[in-house]
């Protein structure tokens, strides 16, 4: 079946999308990767370690950016400006490379994000020719503002960055779903392999995840039970469910033929 | 001079050179890196023709593992 992800006129086979940190080490990031799946992956921009890293690999060696698509983010940033510059940094980093997370961050404590702050850096990358995927609060209305300002794809979370706590208003995610005419995917707090599925029963059309997978017992037993969640729960959403009822009048065997 | 490299001074005996120096000077030649000089990008390009001066703030920034 040929059920692509298309962003920004890009095609993935692949709709788990995974971050590269909090590994153990690069070799463990990379194994994690390959079983997950994914082929969008993201990646941090941070200061050279001056002085200390003259022969030590980093994380391109083992993630070359020819077999993947990275997507740089904007991680730690708490303003408009600062997200913007990171990425124009990215994109010179990179190679003129224009796909995107922007997620510009409110608070430490719960790094909620900021949006008036995203809003404002969305509007400046998509007028410098960024593709922009955006990390968002599950507000449908803030999802569609993000959508007409000209992001590609919008990614509302399902809880906060990190806690794991899974899918926690599923009624919002479907409201945005069902309203957004670009790609909409759940990025942070998906916990399990059971909050894949919910997410991607719900119609989403993808998932990005970093700690469900890093912080799990066995990272890369977990990555490729994601793989297989998010494999599971889109074919279910396209399938289309059966009706909820309280109980059935018609069960599943024949009501003729019964021995007396 | 003196440099303001990552938030952190540095003194050069030279008086002045290219940001292409100033690479090899650091020993990172060869790695992919992105440079911003007084918060403006310097595209790799122009490495060789840009000289810094003294009190220039630098940022040299990579990709690392984030989510």
């Amino acid at each position: 079946m040929s059920d692509l992800l298309k962003i920004a006129d890009k095609t993935y086979h692949s709709r788990l999308l995974v971050g590269t940190g909090k590994y153990k080490d690069f070799a463990e990031t990379r194994a994690a990767i390959d079983a997950s799946g994914a082929e969008i992956i993201t990646v941090a921009i941070r200061r050279t370690n001056i002085g200390q890293t003259a022969g030590e690999p980093s994380l391109l060696d083992f993630l070359p950016p020819e077999e993947f698509t990275y997507l740089p983010n904007t991680a730690g940033c708490y303003s408009a400006d600062d997200a913007v510059r990171t990425l124009r940094l990215a994109r010179e980093l990179l190679d003129g490379h224009k796909l995107v997370k922007l997620e510009v961050l409110g608070d430490p404590h719960t790094l909620y994000p900021n949006m008036i702050e995203t809003l404002a850096a969305a509007k400046t990358l998509v007028k410098d020719g960024f593709d922009v995927m955006v990390y968002c609060s599950d507000d449908p209305i803030i999802a569609k503002q993000l959508e007409e300002i000209g992001c590609v794809a919008v990614m509302p979370l399902a809880s906060l960055i990190g806690s794991g706590m899974g899918i926690l208003n599923p009624w919002n995610l479907q409201i945005i779903i069902d309203n957004a005419k670009v790609p909409v995917l759940v990025d942070a707090g998906v916990g399990t392999a059971s909050d894949a599925a919910i997410a991607m029963e719900l119609g989403c059309q993808g998932i990005l995840m970093n700690t469900a997978i890093a912080a799990a017992g066995n990272p890369i037993l977990m990555a490729g039970a994601m793989k297989k969640a998010v494999e599971a729960g889109r074919e279910a959403y396209l399938a289309g469910r059966m009706p909820k009822k309280l109980y059935s009048a018609s069960p599943s065997s024949p009501t003729t033929g019964l021995i007396s | 001079m003196q440099l303001i490299i990552n938030g952190k001074p540095r003194s050069f005996d030279a008086a002045s050179f290219t940001v292409a120096v100033l690479v090899q000077q650091l020993e990172l030649v060869g790695k992919r890196l992105a440079i911003e000089r007084n918060g403006e990008i310097v595209p790799r390009s122009q490495f060789e023709v840009t000289s810094l001066a003294d009190g220039d703030k630098l940022e040299i920034v990579g990709a690392v593992g984030g989510g």
